[in-house]
Parts: structure tokens; sequence; C-alpha cells
């Protein structure tokens, strides 16, 4: 039993993990429509400006700062050039186009940069929790409870600003119906540009997180599949649903691969959380928390 | 072109309901095929049918089959490349295990193989739309490759999980040159998309559009919305179940199921959006712009910035064009090159005189 | 207009691929490689340093015998059909044509494999691609050089012995096997599982699905296996990964082993403190104190003529891999010239070459390769040729050496290559070569 508790909260908090990547996607989602399956390199993106002005000696903050400043350009950028001229065109054409925008920000990345892997301390050791291991034996990494606590943090701040700010009101009046809110008056490229902007700051630091976990490295781009079952179990425009999401992914996942995984030979997880996700969607085809999809002829 | 059809009257319905009703257009497609068939071969070097007008022609016909689905059906996959590999591996399987098993017949079993499989990952798509359909998809394309490493029995128990293609041999035939492996590949593609472009413009493939456009509306006026959509995948996965065969028979020779990852997969959703969504001339057009640009790119960095780059810069710049030109034919023709095809046509129609 | 961008494209691309830079008395080398992408640490180091060996040649020696080395890269982004592209396009390159391919990619070498044949090009693969291609009486094209993986494994279990202080000592004990769940992965697994046999110790193998960057699951089995060894078959961000997450769980990182491709500085650097005692093998060894990288500084470097963009990363472990790939290339043209003479050679001439190579201990020491790399013989039997393998520890800072040149099991693992070889040869009707009989 107390194997299964170590399990289950060990899944739940790489859940949260997942969880990061997932808000990102979610925020574009809401406030244009699009499927940025660019997120993951943006991920990647970020964190290696990070490391690689910390390379040149920049102070942690400041290179902080910058990273950040780098990830609104481009998104402000990327509303320019790529998502205004493609204003209504179909869904599929703006994934496409992300995916495109994809080459081009890992390629920038990786010639800026260089293609070396690097490591990244943010002071959080990545141990078992010591009162934790020796009253119930459970091991809980101090690294995951601290990215749990950050991710907790960020959905509030986010959360804070969707509801009491003005941009934040215009956001959410976006996410309902652009037509509307752009008949009213509010500015949709401005719009947009936040948005892109602040999901670039959930990239950052979604890249920080991942990054001080693995490495920065390419694979940090990677961390957008992992994000994608939590995304539609979730809800594509659901804040709440992004993080519900990820906990039950993560812990799912790691559940079903400690007990269902030795009798089909392991390594599950690359399709488990899909699978399990493609269930729930047969109950709810619009994911948890997603807003409800009506047909009308 | 620098043609009209002014003074071809139909006289039967027969004759209107041709696949190319113009005279001048079965005269174009013929001569292209003329072309694909006996020029080709004897101008184009070993090089050029081998690395890149096979290549071309296989994704083509996968495209092909995702545009059934995506363009024609409207429902959105990503997990062609794992359809592939269905493909290949059945292919393999049944050539491995069934004596004097006819080379042709095997691609048409790992098509059907494919087919199958299409259909099961495609029942979701009858509660699930949109992206989430496309999310649900990546769970075949994982599950797939998954399976195909996992399970020895698919790969023949190799240590690697990898498949070797046998030989292919028709009557006593053997494919051995770039030539005939090309007249091979080039006969069934050619043969499947003549099958696509009648099946799109028979009734079921106007069922498709017509769930594709709205399905509740489809549904409403009597359309089998279950039938019609399994139909799609099942057609779909056929295609590039047959293109995935090929991939290992006609082109690769040893593949392993990472081969068909989900790179591929976006590379033929490329083709599609490239191409032109819901056009089978735009499958191959996206097939030929995905296959010869970043060859096109590596051979111009190679070539002419070499040297004057570092190498690491010049390979990501490569990738940084690819991803830019994307995005700007995205932008220029959302419709894709078989858009643009359509255009040149009608003004080529007025030139030299538009007004 | 864009049509016609398209086309212009095209008739570059039939023009630039058409024509061939012959340089009468230049020995062309495609190399095939990747810098972009997930792959791009260690494509970016391995063709780094077997650029600049070449360099060296040209620069000290002015080629081999006289005749210059030229070369073309060739971006493939460890993508199989670019890898054919590439293969295809560099084939009639040079004034004798592609004369060796090392694609650095297990895909790609399966996506050639029945290609060079045909072709006369031998294919050479050092340390990755297929295993039983090292029965050269089946495979003569193929040259999966000084050691594979199924060596490995077998001198894995002689490290792990030689710590617990004998093999005999294995018995009862239990070792874990952390594959990336993959064809690379699956290589290490029934070798292993006959040496369980042999030896008498557990064996519990957890995949871990690709990429690998999540791996809480199979951790937490570790820790409720207790296993007593931990050998980590991984690649890229799997490495980082399972040495941050044994640090996590509490497992002691002195008692993981590692294979060379997770033993370099790209595979321990990202994973910061909680590498530190962590053992890889390595069929070459990490530094820049050996004369043949400090003649690489020497002659290239200070000419300005260096391929690494980052110099710190000369005498890491992929760069001084790539060295390694110089060092065989080179030497196998050698031998070649000296039985056809001093001119650029074919694919043909290539091949006996490298049936023929010889890089024995003393042949080493005038490399300045002294413990740098195994002592080679290949013969058309073994294409292996070798076998060998060191061991290196990270300190937190670099690789140390902790171990001699341990031999794998040989007994054990020739007959199986022997096997699977046969069972190819019998699928694809390929009658094996009588050695004897070959000159």
């Amino acid at each position: 039993m107390q194997f299964f508790f170590e399990v289950l909260i060990g899944g739940l908090l790489s859940g949260v993990m997942y969880s990061f990547v997932a808000l990102g996607f979610v925020l574009i989602y809401k406030a244009s429509g699009v499927f940025n399956f660019a997120q993951g390199a943006m991920v990647f993106a970020a964190a290696l400006t990070f490391v690689g002005f910390q390379e040149l000696g920049v102070p942690f903050w400041l290179a902080l700062l910058i990273a950040f400043g780098v990830m609104v350009v481009l998104g402000i950028l990327t509303e320019r050039i790529v998502l205004r001229p493609l204003v209504n065109q179909p869904p599929i054409t703006l994934f496409m186009a992300t995916i495109g925008l994809t080459y081009v920000i890992e390629g920038l990345a990786q010639g800026a940069w260089g293609a070396n892997v690097r490591g990244l301390e943010l002071g959080i050791q990545d141990e078992p929790i010591e009162w934790l291991m020796e009253t119930a034996n459970i091991s809980v990494s101090k690294f995951d409870l601290f990215g749990a606590g950050v991710a907790a943090l960020l959905v509030t701040l986010l959360a804070l600003f969707f509801q009491y700010t003005r941009i934040g009101r215009a956001l959410r009046a976006v996410a309902d119906d652009h037509q509307a809110a752009l008949s009213i008056g509010i500015p949709l490229q401005q719009i947009w540009r936040i948005v892109w902007a602040v999901a670039g700051f959930v990239a950052l630091v979604a890249g920080l997180i991942w990054g001080a976990r693995n490495g920065v490295s390419f694979s940090l781009t990677f961390t957008a599949l992992k994000a994608l079952p939590v995304l539609i179990l979730g809800g594509f425009t659901s804040i709440p649903g992004a993080i519900v999401g990820g906990l039950i992914i993560g812990s799912t996942e790691k559940l079903a691969e400690v007990y269902l995984g030795e009798y089909v030979g392991g390594g599950i997880d690359s399709w488990f959380p899909y699978v399990m996700a493609l269930a729930f969607l047969l109950v709810r085809p619009e994911g948890l928390f997603g807003e409800k999809h009506i047909d009308r002829v | 072109m620098f043609y009209r059809e002014a003074g071809q009257f139909k006289t039967t319905y027969l004759a209107d309901q041709q696949i190319f009703p113009i005279t001048q257009d079965r005269i174009g497609v013929l001569l292209i095929l003329a072309v694909a068939f006996v020029a080709v071969p004897m101008l184009f070097n070993e090089y050029w049918i081998k690395a890149i007008l096979i290549p071309f022609l296989i994704f083509s016909l996968a495209a092909l089959g995702l545009n059934i689905l995506t363009g024609y059906a409207g429902q959105l996959s990503l997990g062609s490349a794992a359809f592939m590999a269905v493909g290949a591996f059945a292919s393999y399987n049944f050539m491995l295990r069934v004596d004097g098993m006819p080379i042709l017949i095997a691609f048409v079993c790992g098509g059907l193989s494919a087919a199958v499989v299409g259909i099961a990952f495609g029942l979701p798509s009858l509660r699930i739309k949109g992206f989430y359909l496309a999310v649900a998809t990546l769970a075949a394309q994982f599950f797939i490759v998954w399976a195909l490493t996992k399970f020895g029995w698919f790969s023949n128990y190799s240590s690697s999980g990898v498949i070797t293609a046998q030989e292919m041999q028709i009557f006593g035939y053997k494919f051995v040159t770039a030539e005939s492996k090309y007249l091979l590949v080039l006969s069934i593609v050619v043969l499947l998309a003549l099958a696509a472009k009648n099946m799109v413009r028979s009734s079921i493939g106007r069922a498709w559009m017509a769930v594709r456009d709205m399905d509740v509306a489809a549904e409403v006026i009597g359309i089998r919305i279950m039938h019609t959509k399994l139909l799609a995948f099942a057609v779909s996965s056929f295609y590039c179940g047959v293109a995935g065969a090929l991939y290992a028979y006609a082109y690769i020779g040893t593949v392993e199921p990472e081969g068909f990852n989900l790179d591929l997969s976006f590379k033929i959703l490329f083709m599609i959006i490239i191409g032109g969504v819901g056009s089978i001339v735009g499958a191959f057009l996206g097939a030929a712009f995905i296959v010869l640009l970043p060859i096109a790119l590596d051979v111009m960095v190679q070539e002419w910035l070499h040297g004057i780059f570092p190498p690491s810069i010049s390979s990501n710049l490569q990738l940084v064009v690819f991803g830019g030109l994307i995005i700007f034919f995205l932008i220029v023709e959302p419709h894709g090159l078989a858009r643009l095809w359509q255009i040149g046509k009608q003004k080529l129609r007025l030139w030299p005189f538009p007004h | 207009m864009k049509i016609s961008t398209t086309l212009i494209a095209v008739a570059l691309l039939a023009g630039v691929v058409g024509d061939t830079m012959a340089q009468a008395n230049e020995q062309f080398i495609g190399l095939p490689s990747y810098r972009v992408g997930a792959y791009a640490a260690g494509g970016s180091g391995i063709y780094g340093g077997w650029i600049d060996y070449m360099t060296l040649i040209n620069e000290r020696d002015g080629g081999v015998n006289g005749v210059k080395l030229s070369w073309e890269e060739c971006e493939t982004e460890y993508n199989n059909a670019r890898g054919v592209e590439c293969y295809e396009r560099m084939k009639k390159k040079g004034s004798t044509g592609n004369s060796v391919f090392q694609p650095l990619s297990t895909g790609i070498t399966y996506s050639v494999l029945d290609k060079v044949a045909a072709d006369k090009i031998p294919l050479v693969t050092i340390g990755y691609g297929r295993t039983d291609a090292a029965d050269g009486r089946v495979f003569p094209w193929v040259f999966p050089m000084i050691t594979t993986y199924w060596s490995q494994a077998t001198t894995m279990v002689k490290y792990i012995g030689s710590k617990e202080g004998g093999l005999d000592k294995l018995n009862g004990k239990k070792i874990a096997y952390l594959y990336h769940d993959s064809a690379y992965g699956k290589e290490g697994l029934a070798v292993l599982e006959k040496q369980a046999q042999k030896y008498g110790f557990t064996f519990v193998p957890l995949a871990v699905a690709h990429p690998g960057n999540e791996q809480q699951s199979q951790w937490l089995k570790i820790r409720q296996e207790k296993p007593d060894w931990v050998i980590l078959w991984g690649w890229g961000v799997m490495n980082p990964t399972a040495l941050k997450a044994a640090a996590k769980t509490g497992f002691s990182r002195e008692k993981m082993v590692g294979v060379w491709w997770s033993g370099a500085e790209e595979d321990t650097i990202p994973a910061g403190d909680a590498s530190k005692g962590f053992t890889a093998a390595g069929f070459n060894v990490a530094g820049a104190n050996y004369p043949v990288v400090k003649a690489i500084q020497d002659h290239v470097y200070k000419k300005n003529k260096g391929n690494m963009e980052d110099k710190s990363r000369i005498g890491s472990v992929y760069y001084n891999r790539g060295v390694v790939h110089g060092i065989i290339t080179v030497e196998a043209m050698r031998t070649a010239q000296a039985k056809f003479g001093k001119k650029p050679l074919n694919g043909d001439e290539m091949r006996w070459g490298f049936e023929h190579l010889h890089i024995d201990a003393k042949r080493l020491k005038e490399l300045g390769a002294e413990g740098f790399m195994p002592d080679l013989k290949i013969t058309c039997n073994d294409h292996e040729g070798s076998g060998k393998v060191k061991y290196q520890q990270w300190d937190g800072k670099q690789w140390k050496v902790v171990s001699d040149w341990i031999e794998p099991d040989r007994e054990m693992v020739r007959p199986m290559i022997e096997e699977s070889a046969a069972k190819y040869a019998k699928e694809k009707n390929i009658t094996p070569r009588d050695c004897s009989k070959e000159g």
C-alpha cells in the first residue's frame, strides 16, 4: 500500500509538470482558436535563451528578464507575421503554420546557441524529503513539490489576471466570440499579442522547471507530446482543465506503467495517456472542462 | 491552358460524366502518363529515380490517402505514418508466412490490414471532432509503433525489431533495377490515383464531402454517418498501408518501426495542406514540394554557403527556411498549390488578352 | 511567382546534382552528417572530430601518401529517407565515387544495407548498426567496427563482476536493465539474459518509452526491486533524466553503468551533480591530452581551420569518437593504397582496405592514439575486429578512465552473431563467402 501511494504521489507531481506545458496551449487556443504546436519549441527556445545568457555571465534575474523579453518579441512577431495574415483561415491551416513555426524556432534557437546540451540549476535539489522517507518510507522529491508550488502560483496568477484586470476581461471576451469582441471595440490584435507574450512566459517557466529536471536540450520540445493528452482530457479551453487533466494523466500513467506495464513488456507510457484521454473523450467529447459544442444546422 | 472547352458538346450523360470531360485534358493526362512511363526512366539518372522520384510517388500515395480522410471526409488525422507501418509490416508477414504469396496480393493484404486497423482507430471519430480527434489519432500513432517494436512476432523475432523486405517478383520477373521499381510504383500509384479520383466523384465521395461540410446536416438528409466516416478511415488507411508497403519494398528495403514516426505523419499532413486539401492533384504537388524542398535547400547550402557559415549554422538555416517557406505558402495560398494550379489555368485561358 | 520559385529550385537541384567536382588526386568521402534536431549534439561533435582529423592529415602530411582527402557534408536530420537521398547523392561524387558511407544512425544503416553491396561502397558503422553484420562472410560490405552492442553488454557484466570482486560473486545478485524502448535498446536484452543464466544473477529489464524524459515509474520499480546494479542503455535526454531520477530515488550512481551512447559529456552535464560517480563504457576515451588531439590543436586550430565552433568540446567523448572515425577511415585507405597504389581509391578497393585493416599497439602509438582507442584487426570472417571497451567515470567535471580495455565474452557473442547472420543469409538467399579463398 505504501508503494501504491508513492506511485500515486509521484504520478500526481509529474502530472503537474505536464500541466505547465499544457497551460501554454490552452492560453493560445482560448484566445485565438489556434492549436499552437510550437509551444514545445517555445519551451525549448525560452530555456535555451535563459541558459545561454547565464553562460555569458548574466545574473539569474536579468537572464530571466531577457529570456522573457525574447519570448515577448517572439510572440509579437508571430502575431504580426504568421497569425494576422492567416486570420479567418481554417483551424488546420493555422495548426500547420504553427508546425512551420516550430521548425523556425528550433532552427533559430539551435543556430544561435549551438547544439550543446546544458545543465540548469535552480538551487533546489531533486532529492527525496528526508522526514517523509524516514517516517512513512515514501519518497517524494523536493523539486517536484517545488514544481507543484510554482504551478499553483502560476495558475492563481493567471486566474487573477483573467478575472480582475481589464486586459483579462478583454481576453475572455475575445475567447468567447472574436467578432463580437471586435465589434465592441476590443483591439483583437493587441489582445493576441498579449496572449502570445503570456504563453511565452508560461513556456519560460515550463522550460526552467523541465530544464532543471532533465537538462536543457532539444528534447524539451518533446514535452509538448506529454502535454497533448492532458490537453484533450482537460479540454482545450480550460485552465483548471489543464491542471486537473495533468493530475489525472500523470497518476494513471504511472500506475499503469507500474502495475500493468509488466504484463505487456513495459514502456507503455508512450501511448497510454492518449488511450486514457481517448476513453474520457468517448464520454465527454469536449474534454472534462471544455466548452460544450452545440451543432446547429 | 491555351485551350477552351468551347465547341465540345456533350450529347449523352455518359459523356458528361467522364473523368476528364474536356478533350484537351484527356490528351494532357495521357501525355503526362506517357512521359512518366516512357520518358522519365530513359531520361533521368539513377539518383533521381531512386532518391527522389520513387519516394515522391510513394509519399504522393500516402498523401492521397490522407487527403481522402482529411480533405474529403473532413477527419483530421495525425497517424498516417503508423498506418504506413501497418501496411509495411503486414505485407512482410504475408510474404513470410504464406508460401508462394504473389507480391501484389501481399501489398493488397498489407493495405487491407491497415484498413482494418484504420477502422478500429476511426471509431472514436463517431463521437469526437476536430483537434480532439487529431490528438486522439496520436494514440494510433504511438500505440502502433509501440506494438510493432514490442511484439517480436511482427518482425519475425529479429533481434533489433527491423524487417527486411523480400525480393519483389511478378511472374518470375525480378524487380531489381531502379527503373523497374519505379515503373512498378508508378503503375500502382496511377491505378490507385484513378480509383481515388473516381471515388471522390461518386456517391461515396459526395457523402464524404457532405459529412465534411456539416455532419449534422448530412445526417439529416439521410447519409449514414458511421458508415461514411468509417469507410473514409478504411480507404484512407488502405492507401497509406499500400504506400507503407511500397516504402519498405521499393524504396528503403530494411525498415524499423521507429522510421514511421510522428515526423513522417506531419510531413504527410504538410503535403496535403501545402498541396491542397480536397484535391487529388494537390496530393502530388504537395508531395513534390515536401520531398524536393529540403533536398534542394541542402544542395544549395552545401554548394553556395560552403565555408561562408559554420556547418551547424547552415544546417539550422535550412530548417528555418523550410519552416519559413511553409508559413509563406500557407499565407499566400491557404488553399494550396492545387489552387494556384487552377488560378494559373484560369489565367492562361484568357492569356494574352485578360480583359 | 511561387511556381516559378519552385521551378528555379528544381532546376538548381538538377544542375547541381548533375555536376561532379572531380579532382584528379583527391579521395572523396561523403559525410552524411546531422547538425540539427534532437541528435545535433552527437552529430556536430562526431562529424566535427572526424573532419578535424582529415584536415590534420591534409595539413600536416599533405594527405595520405600524397592523396588529399576531400569531403562534403549532406544533412540527414537523422531521418532515414533523407539518409538514403544523401547516400544516392554522394555515390557518384569525386573522381572515384564515394568510397565509404558512415551514417552514424542505425536507421540509415538499415536503409542502405541492401544498396551498398550493389553499389560497391563499404558501409562502416562504428559502435552502432547491425550487430550480426560482424559476420563478414554474410555481410562483406558492412563493417560494425571496433565493438558491437552484444560485445559491449558482456563487458558490462565483466566490469560489474570486477567491482563485485569476481564474476563468481555475481551469483544471486540483481541487475536491472533500463533501456530505451526501441530497436537500439532491445539489442542488449538477449545477450544479457544469457549472461544472467551463465553467472546466476537476476535480470530485470525495464523499458523506457521514447524520448525518455519521464521515468518516474521505472525508478519507483527500481526502488521496489532494489537491484544491486543498474545498466543504463539510453539515448539522448533519457540519460540525464535517468541520472536525475536515480538521485531522486536515492540509488547510488556508483552502481550505474551506461553504454557508450550514455557516456558523453552531453549525458552527464545536464544532470549536474546527480551524475557524479556514474560509469559508462566507451570504445574511445575522453581527454585532450592525447598526442593525436594535440596535433589537431597545433596543425588545424592554430591555422584556424577547425570545424568546431565551441572549442571547449575538443577532447570530449563525442569529438574523440569522431577522431576515431577519422583514424579508421584514413588507416583503411593507407592499407588499401599499399595494395592498389597511391591513388584515389574506389569503394571496392576501400572495402579491401577495411577488411585487411590492422591497427596494432605500435601503430596506435605512432598515431598518437595509445590508450585512446583499442587495437584492431579486421579479417574476412570478423568485421568487428576488437570488441574491447574501457570504462570511464564522471567525477563531476570530466570523464576519468577507471578500467583497462575489457575483452568481451567472445565465446558467447560470436555464435550468436553467426546464428543471426545465418538466419539473415537464409532469408535473403545469400551464400556466405568462403573466407579461406579471400585474398
